[in-house]
């Protein structure tokens, strides 16, 4: 007779097979993915503070750099880094393209969530995140070759690269994403809501105004706030619609210039570590704070519903 | 395990090239690293091109990416050849000593920095000061109608000043030869990236004014003689007022070498200053270093 088994721990318990270490494996792995994206975003910020820290513990004034529209890096004489310009020049193109995509992406939300049906609804919602697929090169070629000779000749100005050109693409282009988070706040909404609402005799409208909107109104201004985030970080389009000139915009057919534009124009044949070099990275900077607390704000906003 | 053998003999090449490039010797292979000015990227590929059938033994690898690229790789010794269309800065000269590079300065050919004009333009010709007024941060033009003329297809009148992004050559060459050693632009410029942007904006743009390489012209735009003063001659940029330097505003065209070159490297550029390589110079649409006959 052989000896009694040994009292089984757990552990023990686990057959080692090809199935556990899969498991094993996955659990790895996935782990590495949810890690690495906080490792990047570390990486990141370090990096670029690292690259513009010299610019900013040297050189940087309020005044000099949120005050001056000055922009000239490369003078011999005198060169400054205003950054005013290209701050007003992104949140132009930016808060034009909100005027334009704020009331298309909400209406094409409310249309695929609450009154199109079946396959109307399916096809819409795959044209709409297709229509976010376009590469932005792409966009910024429409607005240089098609929208210029347009804006000239329907407006009678001298030149089309402008705020209106560009923050009407940057419209189209932040759209998609905002329409799809919409349309997903909508979907969030209980449907016992509407149910009640409409046994009480409202009409489909009424139940969206009064009932639906109000209750998705969170989820709806997260929406807008992924929009400008996706509009203030925009650079190949806005680089080539915008007009690439420094200059604070009076109105919607002034050239501007934006940051990241700047960024993408100069980067390349910049000395490395020379002051322009940190300047550009002091820009990086900046706009990585402002991404970061807009996207952090819509982040907690959606946050906000789930507790509700 | 396939996969790890290609890959380990891919890098066993990549190691053998990397040796060769440093040796540079004339025996052998070969790999001439040239990399800088957008302006010359097109002439650089047909001399590397060209050049295959004079010594197949040397292979040249040529990139743009901006004069101050090309200049940061030879500071930073990754090529052997960098092409500028400016001479060395020198801060940049001092930065190269300092880590033991000689950078040793060759003119390779001139380019004539022609203005532009939309077609339907009346002006045929501009003196330096006007250019200086429109441009420069101290002048006072910004309309047409000051430099007495009146743009069909411009009714605000309002020049649209159409100028490189800040740190190309070209744009530091037309800022210090049209508004003067420390002087800057006016800030509002459109700063295209790109010769062939400011040539495509300026003949869609009534109102427009620019400025780029000659070999960027089309005939889709107005390209006016320039004047060096009010009495002198008017010079329309061409091959030849760039050769004997009678057009004010052309540019000397650089390759930059670390110390006096060698082996592979001083064959090769030997070969561009000859005759043969200056033809394709010419070809591209860019004057020679010194006259040369070339046929077609």
């Amino acid at each position: 007779m052989s000896a009694p088994p040994p009292h089984p721990d757990t552990a023990a318990l686990d057959r080692r097979d090809l199935a556990w270490y899969v498991d094993k494996l996955v659990a790895v792995l996935v782990f590495v993915g949810g890690v690495s994206a906080v490792v990047f975003i570390v990486g990141i910020f370090a990096f670029v503070t690292h690259e513009g820290w010299g610019f900013v513990s040297e050189h940087f004034s309020l005044r000099g750099f949120f005050g001056s529209i000055r922009w000239a890096p490369t003078s011999t004489s005198n060169p400054t880094y205003g950054a005013l310009a290209l701050i007003a020049g992104t949140a132009s193109v930016t808060g034009l393209a909100m005027l334009v995509a704020v009331p298309f992406s909400l209406g094409a939300a409310i249309y695929i969530a609450e009154f199109a049906t079946g396959r109307t609804r399916e096809v819409l919602k795959v044209l709409v995140e297709m229509l976010a697929a376009i590469p932005s090169v792409v966009w910024g070629f429409i607005g240089l070759s098609v929208m210029n000779p347009l804006i000239i000749d329907v407006f009678n100005v001298p030149i089309g690269l402008c705020v209106l050109n560009s923050g009407l693409i940057l419209g189209l282009m932040a759209a998609p994403i905002m329409t799809t988070i919409a349309e997903d706040a909508l979907k969030a909404v209980p449907d016992t809501y509407r149910e009640a609402a409409e046994a009480l005799g409202a009409t489909r409208w009424q139940v969206t105004r009064r009932v639906v909107l109000p209750a998705a109104r969170q989820g709806l201004l997260a929406a807008v706030l992924l929009g400008v985030g996706r509009g203030f970080g925009e650079t190949m389009a806005v680089l080539m619609a915008s007009g690439h000139a420094i200059n604070l915009p009076t109105s919607p057919f002034d050239s501007v210039r934006a940051l990241t534009a700047t960024i993408a124009a100069e980067l390349g044949e910049t000395a490395v570590g020379s002051t322009h070099y940190q300047a550009l990275f002091a820009l990086g900077i900046f706009l990585f704070v402002v991404t970061f607390v807009i996207n952090l704000s819509a982040d907690l906003i959606v946050r906000g519903i789930r507790k509700t | 395990m396939k996969n790890l053998i290609a890959l380990s003999a891919a890098l066993g090449l990549l190691a053998a090239c990397s040796r060769t490039d440093r040796s540079g010797a004339s025996g052998g292979h070969a790999v001439i690293q040239n990399k800088g000015s957008d302006t010359l990227v097109n002439v650089a590929q047909a001399w590397a091109e060209a050049y295959k059938k004079v010594d197949a033994n040397v292979a040249i690898a040529v990139t743009g990416g901006g004069s101050g690229t090309g200049i940061a790789a030879i500071i930073n010794g990754t090529v052997d050849i960098a092409n500028a269309s400016r001479s060395m800065k020198a801060e940049e000269i001092k930065t190269a000593e300092a880590k033991g590079v000689h950078p040793k300065e060759f003119i390779v050919g001139y380019d004539a920095l022609a203005v532009f004009l939309h077609k339907d333009n009346p002006i045929g010709e501009v003196t330096l000061a006007q250019l200086a007024s429109v441009y420069g941060e101290d002048g006072t033009v910004t309309k047409w109608s000051q430099l007495g003329v009146q743009v069909p297809g411009c009714p605000s009148d309002e020049i649209i000043r159409v100028s490189r992004q800040n740190n190309s050559g070209t744009f530091v060459y037309f800022k210090e030869a049209v508004l003067g050693e420390g002087k800057d632009y006016k800030l509002g410029s459109r700063d295209m990236h790109g010769s062939k942007d400011v040539a495509d904006l300026v003949s869609k743009t009534p109102c427009a004014i620019g400025y780029s390489g000659l070999a960027y012209a089309t005939p889709a735009l107005k390209v006016p003689c320039v004047k060096k003063a009010d009495d002198a001659a008017c010079v329309p940029p061409t091959i030849a007022s760039a050769v004997d330097r009678s057009y004010p505003i052309a540019r000397p065209l650089f390759m930059y070498t670390n110390g006096e070159p060698t082996g592979a490297t001083k064959g090769y550029l030997d070969w561009i200053l000859s005759d043969v390589g200056q033809c394709i110079m010419v070809n591209k649409g860019y004057a020679p270093a010194r006259p040369v006959k070339c046929d077609g």
